[in-house]
């Protein structure tokens, strides 16, 4: 008779506290998925108008987004942004140039030295300077992208200019250098996880085979974190190409399509962040702006998935293997 | 790091909930005194109908930007009661409005505006004429010794394409014509002169700022005149070459709700709002 009384409070659903606290909990997640999807539907929405409305397409359609435009009778084409003009042009490749090179600048530097700032906590710092190391790279994190996009262009740009004499002060270099530092603590903790979470086992067996310990987390710890790596690089990635203050401030946003990092260059964040503003609602310029939106949110939902699904199938051959 | 899970999207949820209820609030019927043009304008517009209505309940201003020539258009076809332009109306324009309402359009003069062409202080060259600029800003002339400089690249920067002083300066130095590619934009007044201040060989343009490490150059119409600085007496005065007037035109002589805003607009405390926006009151002499 007891024992049946307690079974029966366990399984019991129907303590009201529970219930709330149930749907509360349930609540909270789905206000985040709804937020998300109406966000998408939104901006979905008023994109749209660069497919269906003739009027729009007569200024920006998915042509004259991504094909060379002639300016005028005569002048050869090419691709320009310049959305408030006599003739407005909206071409999306010096924009979609700028943002994958600053975004690639940035990610060169923030991996490597993310990587190895978590490896060097995980596996060989002693324990006061991991305790120390990693709380001041997460708190990195916290800096406002707007403080370090102010560093960089009151003092990283002079440093650089300084020591390199580049033409342009503000340019991909400088606003990537900015972006590694937003995208370095990312990295670094999900590594740091990473590697930390590596069986104890998988480093005595390496050590007891006669593996240095720098041989053990180069090839055993290394290797076995490799998917908590990848999302570390593919969450980062994302972040890089979505930021928005520390471009808009360090990168000089001027649309020129060239591969040098020395030049400057134009993101869509930026772009949007700086233009959306004052743009007449309803415009042809508004739809693009919020056309350039989609796109982004297209871009990183991709690489996302495509994280997602490389670090699947590193997973299962790991596990597979093992 | 449940509790942390869960925290965020409650106070998600919560701000939702308090948007929607914020924003359900109803319009009154009193009438509505539509303004619209100039996108130069439109910030000071809306400043000004905020403020306005603030102090005087039961006033309704509403402010739409789209350009002096649409707000112009508006006005002949009767589709707002205040037209803000950011240039003078033409005749052929005024002699429509007369047409159509059989009345005269009124001018009224509501704020000046001018802007400043900066150079670093190290910087040699002192005046530039407004041929030289439109070559510099269009890309045309891309070295410093064309302008009377040393032999050094130009590097030039601007404000974002959201900003007035950009249309401004777009209208009136570069007659319309494209920013030169290689222009850099940055977000802010205070940001163009922090630029400029650091690099050499560089220009940029912005309100008329005092900061150390620039200086403004003197702006000649042509060869022949005089360079001119600016300041707030050159541009009273209308002798710097880049300053104007900011206009109200309305057809026939403002009336009731109209004619209130207007004559607060043309009070001290509406005069204000120009310098919090970054424009110039008028003086009246």
């Amino acid at each position: 008779m007891k024992n049946l009384s307690m079974t029966r409070a366990a399984e019991r659903p129907s303590v009201w506290s529970d219930r709330v606290a149930r749907g509360l909990i349930t609540a909270s997640a789905m206000v985040a998925i709804v937020s998300l999807v109406l966000i998408f539907i939104f901006i979905g929405k008023e994109a749209l108008p660069i497919f269906t409305s003739a009027e729009i397409q007569e200024e920006a359609s998915i042509g004259k987004l991504f094909l060379p435009q002639s300016a005028g009778e005569g002048a050869a084409a090419e691709y320009t942004w310049q959305p408030v003009s006599e003739l407005p042009k909206y071409s999306l490749l010096p924009l979609l140039v700028g943002t994958l090179k600053v975004t690639v600048i940035a990610s060169l530097i923030a991996v490597p030295l993310a990587v190895l700032a978590a490896l060097y906590t995980a596996e060989f710092a002693p324990v006061w300077v991991r305790e120390t190391v990693k709380p001041a790279i997460e708190l990195l994190a916290g800096i406002p992208s707007v403080v370090v996009g102010f560093f960089c262009l009151m003092v990283l740009a002079d440093w650089l200019q300084g020591v390199f004499g580049w033409a342009f002060r503000l340019n991909a270099v400088t606003a990537g250098i900015g972006l590694s530092l937003a995208v370095i603590p990312i990295v670094y903790t999900v590594c740091e996880d990473a590697f930390s979470s590596v069986p104890q086992a998988y480093r005595d067996g390496s050590v007891a085979m006669g593996a240095s310990s720098w041989q053990t987390a180069s090839r055993v710890v290394l290797p076995a974190a490799m998917p908590g790596v990848l999302a570390a690089c593919v969450l980062g990635f994302g972040r890089a190409i979505g930021e928005t203050m520390i471009v808009l401030m360090a990168s000089g946003n001027a649309a020129i399509l060239s591969l040098l990092p020395t030049d400057s260059i134009r993101t869509f964040s930026a772009t949007i962040a700086a233009e959306l503003g004052e743009v007449v609602v309803g415009s042809a310029h508004y739809h693009v702006l919020f056309f350039i939106g989609a796109f982004l949110f297209v871009i990183t939902f991709t690489i996302n998935l495509f994280g997602h699904w490389w670090v699947g199938r590193l997973q299962k051959k790991l596990q597979g293997a093992s | 790091m449940k509790i942390r899970g869960c925290i965020g999207p409650l106070l998600a949820a919560g701000a939702l909930a308090g948007c929607l209820v914020g924003c359900g609030g109803g319009g009154s019927a009193a009438h509505t005194v539509t303004i619209k043009g100039s996108d130069t304008m439109v910030i000071l517009g809306q400043r000004w109908a905020e403020t306005y209505m603030k102090a005087h309940p039961g006033e309704r201003i509403q402010v739409t930007g789209g350009g002096s020539g649409t707000g112009i258009a508006a006005l002949i076809n009767g589709g707002t009661d205040i037209c803000e332009a950011s240039r003078p109306m033409k005749e052929k324009e005024k002699e429509m409005v007369r047409k159509r309402h059989d009345r005269e359009v009124v001018e009224i003069p509501v704020a000046l505006d001018g802007i400043a062409i900066y150079v670093p202080e190290s910087s040699t060259v002192g005046e530039l004429t407004l041929a030289q600029l439109k070559g510099i800003y269009t890309g045309k002339i891309g070295n410093w010794r064309e302008v009377g400089g040393p032999d050094r690249r130009i590097v030039v920067y601007s404000r974002e394409n959201n900003s007035g002083t950009y249309v401004f300066f777009k209208e009136h130095v570069l007659d319309n014509e494209d920013f030169g590619r290689e222009v850099q934009t940055l977000p802010g007044t205070a940001a163009v002169v922090n630029a400029v201040s650091k690099d050499p060989a560089s220009i940029g343009y912005g309100g008329i700022a005092y900061a150390s490490g620039i200086r403004p150059v003197a702006v000649k119409t042509d060869d022949a005149t005089e360079g001119v600085l600016p300041s707030v007496a050159t541009v009273e005065l209308r002798t710097y070459p880049l300053s104007r007037h900011l206009f109200f035109y309305t057809v026939g002589t403002p009336q009731g709700a109209t004619k209130r805003f207007i004559d607060w607009v043309l009070t001290p405390d509406g005069q204000k709002i120009c310098e919090e926006v970054g424009f110039y009151p008028l003086v009246w002499k």
